[in-house]
């Protein structure tokens, strides 16, 4: 179960085809899975950015940050995840809006394509806006290209695009008038505070995924809390979609630091320490 | 050599040898060591056979106890333990876990004046299970040929795990579906390795396995496959939801999100299932407090502070909205909880933590109560004392003051019958409103016990058998209900 079919890297973010045949066959735009590469591993969650029920798989972007997105980069081919456990999280709510505008920057480039691709198989015209430092850190664009009426890049170096972020090049098309009728935002937490102040001010439905840090994603730990529009909520089985304009940014922020000291003694000395531990599958 | 009533009643309960309080609320190894043998034995003596049998109606899955106990008292030890497991699948575990001062024990006549004189069947359980195990004696029992019925369990929880036991050996097709990567639900992530160690619930999920229970891990229903794809897609024939504990409550009061806030459920999965107690070898990460508040009298309270304790923690606190008598808790667990050196704030409620520029905990400003009229319950009501504060430091907060209903599965099974706060109905079997869908254990009743949970799993199952064999051969019916 869970067999590494496919792996490739796109500068440090790592890109995984898993066989998942159950997972595959149920999971809707906007879900994401759990995952552990070894049996002492962490739980994280990682959004499904594609499947495919004939050949029972589904893809994962990894970025690495951290011990467990590094100890998931370095399996290969052949080896097999200790546990996938979803679809988790309630889907996207896909419906005719008009014309529908994306927002992807790190996984985030990969995760708004089944977005993107169930909007548009529902006539939406969609616009997908993807961010990242460099031309070469870009991914998954062919995919998203056949789904999307128009995709629009920006980089930090203006290598590619527009030399900024996602949140410029929507801040311009606003200014100019063009018509937005949905936004969805996917990638760090910045960028999808940043993104929803610029469509505030126009009044435009803004779903952010929220990233927060979870455990059983079942609904059963609480770790995920966030505060929206002054009610708690758990981003694992009330989320992980929300309005943008209404999610409490700061604590956020703070709830998802909550363990970076400890992760980072972890991750700076974990060459000098460990070996991966070997992989048993489930 | 008979003893004669007289010389059973002039023998002491046996307490269990455990480990000293100093030591163990440093480490993780478990906390009583067990009988030897011949403690079990001259325990057993004291049992004096009573015709009516007080025990066995204070007990949810009603264990022959008398029975066994007499099995013990001839050094008949692994017999013994079959003579329970055939009323409850779990001794190891119910030993170390049932509240048995409120259900075996509370009923037994030598317990009459001084519920610390009953005899001690809890431990004279876990003995006889733990020797089984230990020993290698464990048997097992013949499986009929299959009866062609496939039956879908959700969790493997107690209610989970006893309903898969029970209709393997009638004949079924039996499909466990976990959520976790881990069987054993509330016993592998809630209960501590000091109070149920892990090789225990595993052993025991290894000995369903081998029976021929198939368990799906990562598995979470009402996602991946939901109730109807199980009858329609899948062809399971009943569908058991024994998917126990909700979403924890938090209060509602300023400061419940800060860091260093937990639920009991989240702190004690981090430690017990993801094992972050062994961070970093397992690298689950975990926040060591150094003034921790737990809020909550339950077992669940009990093992959030004994575990904080044992990371690290230099003082621990309970804060508790009513008195210490009405705590929920087991009498050992906190009994155990106060040796460990773990204060008690009692009718004490907070109503607000606070907290620093960064966002974690600092403090907690608390109400006093005092007790007033009895409510329905028939416990006193904890009332608050009207500009009565106080506050105290503590950078980490674990909440334990109970759940909700978990909505993944009621939420995507239409026309599931529900309760006002979620809990799935059923009939006094089991059986929800849909036809070959039953339910049990925490889903139903809310929060309550491991035992509890066992006798829902085992009344479920005897009506699944009931009402499948129904459905065709009139002479496969089981005997008629107890």
């Amino acid at each position: 179960m869970y067999e590494i079919l496919k792996k490739s890297e796109i500068f440090n973010v790592h890109k995984m085809v898993i066989k998942a045949p159950e997972i595959a066959d149920s999971i809707q735009a906007g879900q994401f899975v759990i995952v552990m590469g070894n049996e002492y591993s962490e739980r994280i969650p990682l959004t499904v950015s594609d499947w495919n029920t004939d050949t029972g798989t589904i893809t994962l972007y990894i970025l690495e940050v951290g011990i467990s997105t590094l100890e998931l980069a370095r399996m290969k081919i052949g080896d097999s995840l200790y546990a996938v456990t979803g679809p988790l999280g309630v889907p996207s709510e896909i419906k005719n809006y008009g014309s529908v505008v994306l927002g992807g920057g790190c996984y985030g480039i990969g995760g708004i394509y089944p977005i993107a691709k169930a909007c548009k198989e529902t006539g939406n015209k969609v616009i997908s806006i993807i961010e990242a430092r460099y031309s070469f850190m870009f991914y998954h664009e062919k995919e998203l290209h056949a789904v999307s009426d128009q995709v629009l890049y920006a980089t930090s170096d203006g290598s590619k695009g527009k030399k900024g972020k996602v949140e410029d090049v929507i801040r311009e098309m606003l200014e100019k008038g063009v018509k937005i009728d949905h936004a969805f935002f996917m990638g760090c937490t910045q960028m999808l505070e940043r993104c929803s102040e610029v469509t505030r001010p126009y009044a435009i439905p803004t779903t952010v995924a929220l990233n927060s840090i979870m455990l059983d994603g079942t609904g059963m730990c609480g770790a995920c809390r966030v505060s929206v529009g002054g009610e708690t909520k758990f981003t694992c089985v009330d989320g992980p979609e929300f309005d943008g304009h209404k999610v409490d940014w700061k604590e956020l922020y703070t709830r998802k630091s909550a363990y970076v000291e400890r992760e980072t003694v972890v991750y700076q000395s974990y060459s000098h320490r460990w070996e991966v531990p070997k992989v048993k599958s489930a | 050599m008979e003893l004669t009533a007289k010389e059973r009643m002039a023998i002491e309960r046996h307490s269990m040898a455990e480990q000293p309080p100093d030591l163990r609320n440093r480490n993780f190894k478990e906390v009583p060591y067990g009988y030897s043998p011949e403690e079990a034995v001259a325990e057993a003596q004291r049992c004096l056979s009573c015709k009516n049998k007080p025990c066995v109606s204070g007990c949810p899955v009603e264990v022959p106890i008398p029975e066994f106990i007499a099995l013990i008292a001839e050094k008949k030890f692994a017999e013994a333990a079959r003579v329970i497991k055939t009323k409850n699948v779990l001794p190891a575990v119910c030993g170390r876990v049932c509240p048995q001062e409120n259900q075996c024990e509370g009923k037994c006549v030598r317990g009459k004046k001084d519920i610390t004189q009953a005899v001690a069947i809890g431990n004279l359980e876990r003995f006889v299970a733990d020797y089984e195990r230990e020993n290698n004696l464990m048997e097992l029992p013949e499986i009929p040929k299959k009866n062609g019925f496939k039956v879908a369990v959700i969790g493997s929880g107690p209610s989970g795990l006893t309903v898969a036991g029970d209709l393997i050996k009638l004949g079924y097709e039996v499909t466990i579906y976990e959520a976790f990567h881990r069987g054993g639900g509330v016993l592998v992530y809630g209960i501590p390795e000091f109070r149920l160690p892990k090789k225990i619930v595993e052993t025991e999920i290894k000995a369903l396995e081998d029976l021929g229970v198939k368990v799906y891990y990562n598995s979470v229903i009402g996602r991946l496959h939901k109730i109807n794809d199980l009858f329609n897609i899948m062809g399971f024939n009943a569908v058991y939801i024994g998917v126990g504990a909700g979403l924890p409550i938090f209060l509602d009061i300023p400061g419940m999100n800060l860091n260093g806030v937990f639920s009991a459920n989240e702190y004690l999965t981090r430690s017990n299932l993801m094992k972050s107690y062994l961070f970093p070898k397992y690298r689950t990460p975990m926040i060591i407090g150094k003034e921790v508040a737990v809020l909550g009298g339950g077992n669940v309270a009990m093992d959030s502070a004994r575990t904080a304790m044992r990371l690290g923690a230099e003082k621990v606190t309970i804060v508790y909205r009513r008195a210490r008598e009405q705590m929920p808790a087991r009498a050992a667990e906190a009994h155990h909880a106060e040796e460990e050196k773990i204060e008690f704030k009692l009718l004490s409620n907070p109503v607000e933590i606070y907290g620093n520029e960064d966002g974690w905990a600092t403090g907690m400003k608390c109400q006093r109560y005092e007790l007033g009229e009895p409510d329905e319950s028939g416990r006193q009501r904890p009332v608050p004392i009207e500009n009565s504060f106080f506050e105290f430091d503590c950078d980490q907060v674990l909440v334990s003051i109970g759940g909700q209903a978990n909505p993944l599965i009621t939420s995507t099974t239409p026309d599931m019958k529900v309760n006002k706060w979620g809990y799935i109905e059923v009939d006094d079997w089991g059986r929800t409103n849909r036809e070959f869908v039953y339910a049990g254990g925490d889903i139903v009743t809310g929060a309550a016990t491991v035992i509890s949970a066992m006798g829902a799993g085992r009344r479920a199952a005897k009506a699944i058998h009931e009402d499948l064999i129904k459905e065709t051969d009139e002479t496969l019916r089981p005997p008629d209900k107890e």
